[in-house]
């Protein structure tokens, strides 16, 4: 028998719980090559901007042990383009749709939430919010509980209701259990976590930094344990609300970890840029786990690690509907 | 569509040493099938848990069709990565993409077509030449590198050009300098119609001046870094011009590597152009 794989992003279902990182699956044309886009879970599109942005200089790349270091610098056609020329393929192919959105003020996630509000075929907005507040002297919004707060509480309002708000937040905070909560307080459904923590690399041959920007973010395998723990204080301080785990998950079991951790759905990014096919993999692998393992739901799974120690897993209830 | 790629794992045939280079030959029979001189395949390093996340991006030396179809890749030793990749055996298995691109456009009617290419960038340029000529169109070949034993295909170019101008820049070759010192005479020679070229920005940066001063078409294959090599990542882009004018950064992947030379912008290389599409107004760069 196959395990019940479905999951719920608030009250929206998803077949299945493996989803695209956010930039890390282009426009979704360059993965259907090699594998279908509705058979995800949701794409989650890169961070879409009011305004095309160009990026970040070259070289914006730079491998690190079992890692990557990135800072393209959210490039993309803008709202138009995207509304004009990539969502309408993503609706027509079928595929659940995750946009991400991005901006510099509050004004501009507004501006984005009602652009798309106006749109057919989104199925969740996930707000990253590690983009610099220019009103801030650029200090990234996630970094700030009220910052992000505000963020979410005004795409919320912008959104239609049906569509649940996502807040991405960053690893680099002091506290990032207190930004989660000041995001589910502000009227986020769910949460993505974790996105790139900043990193840097310093080329010794030629003596620079070996980004063009500096810095860019860290990303694989290198950071799993950061968005395992990251999980894991969010799932135990605020067990009801979805999270969307991320960060280096290359393999089933990556996948199973931050489930047990508390994660109800998991994204795949940079593991697509060395393996297209990552994204059934992932989820072929994980259905084979919690199959091993006697689980027919995998909803039973998540947050199953915060189980006292040496309790059994819950037992199976077969009249009451999980929450999750 | 013919140009679709796709995920092999295929089996290291036979590998070789040339000159400074190795050379890999792998069955992978979906790539060669759909291959056009142009086209590039990914490689995965480091084996099943690698931690080498990003695919090393190859050009394709050769295509032929035994065993269903075997794919060859030319490169030098840069870093771990093609370290472990000149490490492998016959009968290994490797992980490959492909093919990816766009490939060189061939032109309609026969002409004369003066290839150039420096150092391994020379390899994607016999697949060309074989095309080329299929069309009944002359080919020459201008090589270089900055030693003897960088220049590759030396010896296939000969067989295979009308003419073959080599060029090192420690003079242990053919002549002393680079290729696009050379490059002018060849096409005056040849009173050539078209160039195609690979190799460093710095060289396709140089063929293309010499194109522009004759008023020839010039196609270029450009090497950039990149991570996926199937359009995700976006860390690979160029500044190029586009049929309407307007500067976008543009993926080397997916919407090259071969471009119309004039339309790339090698000053701009590694930077923003201010007039580029989407490029920093200064607001939030």
């Amino acid at each position: 028998m196959t395990a019940d794989l479905r999951t719920y992003l608030a009250h929206v279902e998803l077949p299945n719980p493996v989803l695209t990182a956010s930039g890390c699956g282009g426009t979704g044309r360059e993965l259907a090559h090699f594998s279908d886009v509705h058979r995800l879970g949701a794409f989650v599109t890169r961070s879409i901007t009011m305004a095309p942005r160009a990026g970040r200089p070259t070289p914006r790349m730079a491998e690190t042990p079992s890692g990557l270091l990135n800072a393209v610098g959210l490039q993309g056609p803008g709202v138009d383009g995207f509304l004009e020329r990539e969502l309408p393929w993503l609706v027509e192919r079928g595929a659940r749709t995750v946009v991400s959105i991005g901006g510099g003020t509050v004004t501009e996630y507004t501006a984005l939430a009602r652009r798309l509000a106006g749109a057919d075929g989104i199925t969740a907005v996930e707000i990253n919010l590690s983009c610099p507040n220019v009103e801030d002297r650029g200090r990234v919004f996630a970094r700030d509980g009220s910052a992000a707060a505000e963020v979410v509480a005004s795409v919320r309002a912008a959104t239609p209701y049906e569509v649940p708000v996502i807040a991405k937040l960053s690893p680099d905070v002091a506290d990032i259990v207190a930004v989660a909560r000041a995001c589910v307080d502000g009227g986020a459904d769910a949460l993505a976590m974790i996105n790139n923590p900043v990193g840097m690399s310093i080329d010794v041959d030629t003596m620079r930094p070996a980004l063009a920007a500096g810095t860019g973010g860290l990303s694989g395998p290198a950071v799993r344990p950061l968005a395992v723990r990251c999980v894991w204080q969010v799932h135990a301080a605020l067990p009801g609300v979805p999270i969307v785990g991320m960060g280096g998950v290359t393999t089933g079991r990556d996948a199973l970890e931050l489930v047990l951790a508390g994660a109800c759905a998991v994204a795949v990014g940079t593991a697509l840029f060395h393996d297209p096919y990552a994204c059934p993999r992932v989820l072929r692998e994980l259905e084979e786990l919690l199959q091993e393992r006697g689980f027919d739901r995998l909803a039973d799974a998540v947050g199953l690690a915060h189980r006292p120690a040496g309790a059994q897993p819950r037992p199976r209830t077969d009249l009451e509907e999980s929450s999750l | 569509m013919a140009g679709s790629p796709v995920q092999v794992t295929g089996t290291v045939l036979t590998t070789r040493r040339v000159d400074a280079y190795h050379a890999l030959t792998v069955v992978a029979p979906g790539i060669a099938d759909r291959f056009r001189p142009g086209h590039f395949v990914t490689v995965a390093v480091g084996g099943r848990d690698s931690s080498m996340l990003t695919r090393r991006a190859f050009a394709v030396h050769d295509v032929k069709p035994d065993y269903g179809g075997t794919v060859e890749l030319v490169f030098g030793v840069r870093g771990a990565g093609t370290a472990w990749l000149a490490d492998r055996k016959a009968r290994d298995t490797l992980d490959l993409v492909g093919p990816l691109g766009r490939p060189f456009p061939l032109p309609r009617d026969p002409c004369t077509c003066v290839l150039v290419g420096d150092e391994h960038g020379s390899a994607s340029l016999f697949a060309l030449g074989d095309a080329l000529q299929q069309r009944g169109c002359r080919v020459d070949f201008v090589l270089g590198a900055p030693s003897a034993d960088r220049v590759f295909g030396a010896l296939r170019a000969r067989r295979m050009g009308e003419t073959t101008t080599l060029t090192t820049e420690d003079g242990s070759l053919g002549m002393r300098g680079t290729v696009t010192d050379v490059l002018p005479g060849v096409i005056a020679d040849a009173r050539a119609d078209a160039v195609y070229a690979c190799g460093p920005m710095a060289t396709l940066r140089g063929v293309t001046a010499v194109a522009a001063q004759f008023g020839i078409p010039v196609q270029v294959a450009v090497e950039e870094s990149m991570a996926c090599g199937i359009g995700v990542c976006m860390t690979c882009v160029v500044p190029v011009i586009g049929d309407d004018g307007v500067t976008r950064m543009v993926r080397a992947c997916t919407e090259g590597p071969v471009f119309r030379g004039e339309r790339v912008r090698f000053d701009d290389v590694g930077t923003i152009p201010f007039d580029a599409l989407g490029a920093p107004g200064g607001r939030h760069a």
